[in-house]
């Protein structure tokens, strides 16, 4: 299995020198690396080669690593049912950066870059109809970025005297408790003195 | 008076109908009685569940799970224990993996069971959902021995199942095995040869399978249209490598296909059902249910009055959690409505980083309007009902 994901790592990085990065192939999974403004031609590319043939949209998601100067990564999942492999594509984004939308090639994306959108706030360049999917109408802020509280900022309330549902910000009768349970124990280096010699390390 | 030929206007699909499968809006757009454009507005079940799995340790995650499909919860849960399981590198023994597939495979007779009859009532078959239900409810009492719960079993956990089954119960489901295969008979003579079921049903919501893999479908969406792809079969995982079963596959890609290749996965189920009680019974089968890791698998009761080392760590996993090593994963399992798959970032802490849920039928329902277009507003009913869409996944 990871032969024939390194043959083919290795086919794809070669036909496609300037636009993938590199590749990885960690737990019998291939990654590839590309370049943002070049997802659809990598994209267009592994569907239609032969050796490729990912032709099948699996998933599409957003992850944001807070603290990295590009802070998002669009993760991109394919599947090529006529050689029964999966392959992972990476870019590199972040609030502002334009992601090319590859609707026009798998319009299954259409939700998927929605979804990303509502979620991160990642942007799609050339997508049909880029809108809020998942939450409220009106909703302002993207609830899985890293750096929005898991309670949200406003909450919903039905008001007698308007007699409709209104928004009011987030009041918690017990501030949100986040359990720290990790052992700070672990990890350690023991160091036995003397113990150095014995492992050659001087 | 404006030219009325010209004039389309837009009608509100749920979010209560009792035909929208749960809490779905749709703006339909019609010309006279034809379909023009359909926006689906999901969303109205959203909980942020990505969000709050990663809050919870992964142990405490598992019970979002079963709240996503809530027609097949163990399904849900299975991928998500395998996707741990692959981080950790950890193996189930053979009793651990023969209950989980025992149990996946009730899950997906749970749900062909409620979307079989459920989309046949909304074609104005009124019988099958009371035979139906009948059977469910059955299963649903099996969960419920196995684990204590209906529903939401929170049983499948990383590193085998919560706990194992009594022989009675074994045996009180190979019982279930022969009369449901007369169950499902009886309720093919409701519906293969209905000449109403055919008429709604036959060349209606066809879609071809280049146009499938594109639009990212799975499971009885491609198998419908000529696909010989079931993961089970293709990319197996557990011990579905061992078992005999056949892959039932369609011809036309319309709606009577895919009913067709849910009533036969059914009979399927129940013949792997039946070897994995084989395999529970026989010599092979007597091992135990979970994986010996005590540092993943905490202690049974027993030995923590006993063991000082169970005690302990009792102790830490139900507080810090268990660590999983830094990197990523991306599972799949044969969801009964298709690749429910599992996309799990580690940073090597007792959290996950990222926990992204793909769910088989958001695809589905995202190809609403492309499939509806051009069909008769009751057609978007049928066509709805054959997706077999259920929110808890969709929103999520």
């Amino acid at each position: 299995m990871d032969e024939t994901l390194k043959e083919l790592g290795e086919y794809i990085a070669l036909k496609l020198v300037d636009e993938v990065k590199h590749f990885t192939i960690v737990r019998g999974e291939l990654t590839l690396f590309a370049n943002r403004d070049d997802i659809v031609k990598v994209m267009q590319f592994l569907h239609d080669d032969n050796q490729c043939q990912f032709i099948s949209i699996i998933d599409i998601c957003g992850v944001d690593y807070l603290g990295r100067e590009m802070r998002f990564e669009v993760v991109y999942h394919l599947l090529s049912p006529v050689r029964n492999l999966r392959i992972r594509v990476k870019v590199e984004t972040d609030e502002e950066s334009l992601v090319p939308s590859t609707t026009d090639l798998f319009p299954g994306a259409n939700w998927y870059e929605r979804e990303a959108y509502d979620m991160f706030g990642i942007l799609f360049s050339g997508h049909p109809d880029l809108r809020r999917l998942l939450t409220d109408y009106g909703f302002s802020g993207y609830p899985l970025r890293k750096d929005f509280p898991p309670s949200g900022y406003v909450e919903l309330f039905y008001d007698a005297e308007q007699k409709r549902v209104v928004y009011k910000p987030v009041k918690l009768t017990q501030e949100f408790r986040t359990f720290d349970n990790l052992s700070p124990w672990e990890g350690t280096d023991y160091v036995l003195p003397g113990d150095e010699k014995a492992e050659g390390k001087t | 008076m404006t030219d009325n030929s010209m004039r389309t206007f837009n009608i509100n699909f749920g979010p209560q109908h009792p035909a929208a499968h749960g809490v779905l809006r749709m703006i339909v757009e019609l010309d006279g009685e034809v379909v023009e454009r359909v926006d689906p507005h999901i969303g109205l079940l959203h909980r942020g569940t990505e969000k709050l799995i990663e809050q919870k340790t992964y142990l405490q995650a598992v019970p979002y799970f079963d709240r996503l499909d809530y027609v097949a919860p163990m399904n849900q849960e299975h991928a998500y224990a395998l996707a741990v399981e692959n981080m950790l590198d950890i193996k189930v023994p053979m009793r651990g993996q023969l209950i989980r597939v025992l149990y996946s495979e009730i899950g997906r007779i749970l749900s062909h069971m409620l979307n079989i009859t459920t989309q046949a009532l909304d074609v104005g078959a009124l019988t099958p959902p009371v035979w139906g239900f009948e059977q469910r409810e059955i299963l649903m009492v099996f969960y419920e021995r196995a684990c204590g719960s209906r529903m939401h079993a929170a049983y499948i956990r990383p590193g085998g199942v919560h706990q194992d089954l009594p022989q009675e119960l074994i045996d009180d489901i190979e019982a279930f095995c022969d009369p449901f295969l007369k169950v499902c008979d009886d309720i093919e003579t409701l519906l293969t040869g209905n000449r109403i079921f055919k008429q709604r049903n036959v060349d209606i919501g066809t879609v071809s399978l280049e146009d499938a893999w594109k639009w990212g479908f799975s499971g009885v969406m491609v198998r419908g249209s000529g696909a010989k792809w079931d993961l089970r079969k293709s990319q197996p995982y557990e011990c579905y490598e061992r078992l005999d079963f056949d892959i039932p596959v369609g011809k036309n890609g319309d709606n009577y296909d895919r009913y067709l290749i849910r009533m036969e996965e059914m009979r399927q189920s129940t013949k792997i059902m039946r070897q994995c009680i084989d395999l529970l019974n026989s010599s092979e089968g007597k091992t135990a249910v979970s994986s010996s890791d005590g540092k993943i698998v905490p202690p049974k009761r027993d030995d923590m009055n006993s063991s000082m080392e169970a005690l302990i760590h009792h102790f830490k996993l139900f507080s810090e959690g268990y660590k999983v090593p830094k990197g990523e994963i991306y599972t799949a399992i044969e969801a009964p409505k298709g690749e429910f798959g599992v996309y799990l970032i580690s940073d090597g802490s007792n959290k996950p980083y990222r926990c992204k849920v793909k769910p088989p039928s958001y695809a589905h329902l995202s190809a609403m309007d492309f499939l509806s277009r051009g069909y008769m507003l009751a057609d978007v009913a049928a066509i709805l009902g054959s997706l077999d869409i259920v929110f808890g996944e969709i929103d999520r």
